[in-house]
């Protein structure tokens, strides 16, 4: 398994601000990588220069080497549509868009070149049992995707992202707006894509970073604090803030 | 800022240092009362195992409580599992000792024996292991900790000469057999008592590094 995602002395800066301080890190094919640590600590700021995304604020500069699956996505001439087709993005709040539960699954792949109704609608129905929502939505798919519960329209989400056939998923908290139950489907769910997709998932939730993730990071102030195998981070953390910070003790 | 569950780690700690007292004192007792002969002695300790038994069952209770509450984890989580373990091995100490007050009891109503076992240097390494190894969990000490692991095999080893030592004196005083074996027995509890202390050590250790030592403390320890 080689590493699909791998960053070398990345720093960021929104204006004056740094928000990231030389981080390293890299993800392995298929794994399952949780980015924890306190709110405004970078750890979704670092998710977002996977796939560019903080290419849409204007202030920002980026040094540093990011390589996603084999190229430097920082070069001239990198195709963002492309990188975004292989690396999908899913928010903390669903976000589908005001169309058909249908339309919303279908777009990536309508938007990449596909017309063909019967592979539509292929995509469409397989994406969906992936995201776990087939069952629950195979007999209206013709309405409206702000319908569905907000469990569903995050799965729905999901779907989305997996309609295009990306290698990548990044996840930025997307359970922390659902009930418990809705949260068991989103981590089982990753559970069951594990392996094939490669996923960093951004996490509040310690007990979800536990659960689901093969390895985890620690963010800290814009910095990489420590990074290891989860079991060992949530047994045995090598560095105090990481202690401090997995088990609550703050200031 | 103080967590709830320091709050609850508190506490715990209090209960299991209090345990942790009554066991030493009644080992303590337990060997005077071999020592002096006293059945009186060995008497109360046998009756005092039961406060003992319902304090463990208090502290695993507590650490029960705070696992499905707190689902702790890093330091906090190696700390309630090594308190979890060394809990029991803190009451089969005390079981220990009543066993060995038992022997006392024993021994108080037979005459003495016309060959004398030097009971002593057993007496005093495992007082020193015991005390050792609560000293350890008191202090999270890993020196000490591992001053007790290392100390057990002398411990073993006194235990195994008390072995050919009743042996021969069986041969040579076959009248004090049941005197004997009564020693024989609480030698053998003594080098369960060190093993159990060595228990709580290796718990100690885990506690504070991290690593599991048990069978492995050749590994560079």
């Amino acid at each position: 398994m080689g590493e699909v995602v791998t960053v070398t002395g990345l720093n960021l800066w929104y204006g004056e601000r740094q928000a990231l301080h030389s981080i390293s890190l890299a993800a392995t094919e298929g794994e399952v990588l949780a980015l924890i640590g306190p709110s405004g600590c970078g750890k979704s700021t670092f998710l977002r220069t996977l796939n560019r995304m903080n290419d849409l604020i204007p202030s920002v500069r980026i040094e540093g080497s990011v390589v996603v699956l084999g190229e430097d996505i920082y070069r001239n001439g990198m195709e963002l549509a492309e990188l975004r087709r292989r690396v999908g993005l899913v928010f903390q709040r669903s976000n589908p868009f005001p169309k058909s539960i249908y339309e919303n699954v279908a777009y990536g792949p309508k938007i990449h070149g596909e017309k063909r109704r019967v592979e539509l609608d292929e995509i469409v129905e397989q994406s969906l049992r992936r995201a776990d929502l087939w069952d629950e939505v195979k007999d209206r798919l013709g309405a409206s995707a702000l319908r569905l519960s907000g469990g569903q329209q995050q799965r729905l989400c999901i779907a989305r992202a997996l309609a295009v056939r990306p290698k990548i998923l990044l996840m930025d908290e997307p359970a922390s707006a659902l009930d418990p139950r809705s949260t068991a489907k989103i981590e089982e769910l990753i559970a069951v894509l594990r392996g094939e997709y490669t996923i960093l998932i951004v996490t509040h939730n310690m007990q979800q970073a536990g659960r689901v993730s093969d390895r985890t990071a620690f963010f800290c102030d814009g910095a990489l604090i420590e990074s290891g195998v989860t079991s060992d981070i949530f047994t045995n953390p090598q560095k105090k803030e990481t202690q401090d910070y997995i088990t609550g003790r703050f200031g | 800022m103080t967590r709830h569950l320091d709050r609850e780690i508190g506490r715990l700690k209090e209960a299991v240092l209090n345990l942790s007292a009554l066991v030493e004192e009644s080992v303590y007792r337990a060997i005077r009362a071999v020592e002096d002969g006293d059945a009186a002695l060995a008497k109360q300790v046998i009756e005092e195992d039961a406060i003992i038994d319902q304090r463990e069952v208090l502290v695993e209770e507590e650490c029960l409580k705070i696992f499905a509450l707190y689902q702790p984890v890093a330091i906090d989580l190696r700390f309630l599992v090594a308190i979890l373990k060394l809990n029991s091995d803190l009451e089969r100490i005390g079981d220990l000792a009543g066993n060995i007050a038992s022997r006392a009891k024993g021994l108080a109503g037979l005459p003495r024996p016309s060959g004398i076992i030097d009971f002593a240097p057993m007496f005093a390494a495992a007082k020193s292991m015991l005390r050792g190894s609560l000293e350890s969990l008191v202090e999270l000490d890993t020196k000490k900790a591992l001053e007790v692991i290392r100390s057990d095999e002398a411990l073993d080893e006194a235990n195994r000469a008390n072995y050919r030592e009743v042996k021969s004196l069986i041969r040579a005083y076959p009248a004090d057999l049941d005197a004997l074996l009564h020693y024989l027995s609480v030698s053998r509890y003594l080098e369960r008592i060190g093993d159990h202390c060595t228990n709580i050590a290796e718990d100690v250790l885990y506690m504070m590094e991290g690593k599991i030592v048990r069978h492995r403390l050749d590994e560079g320890w």
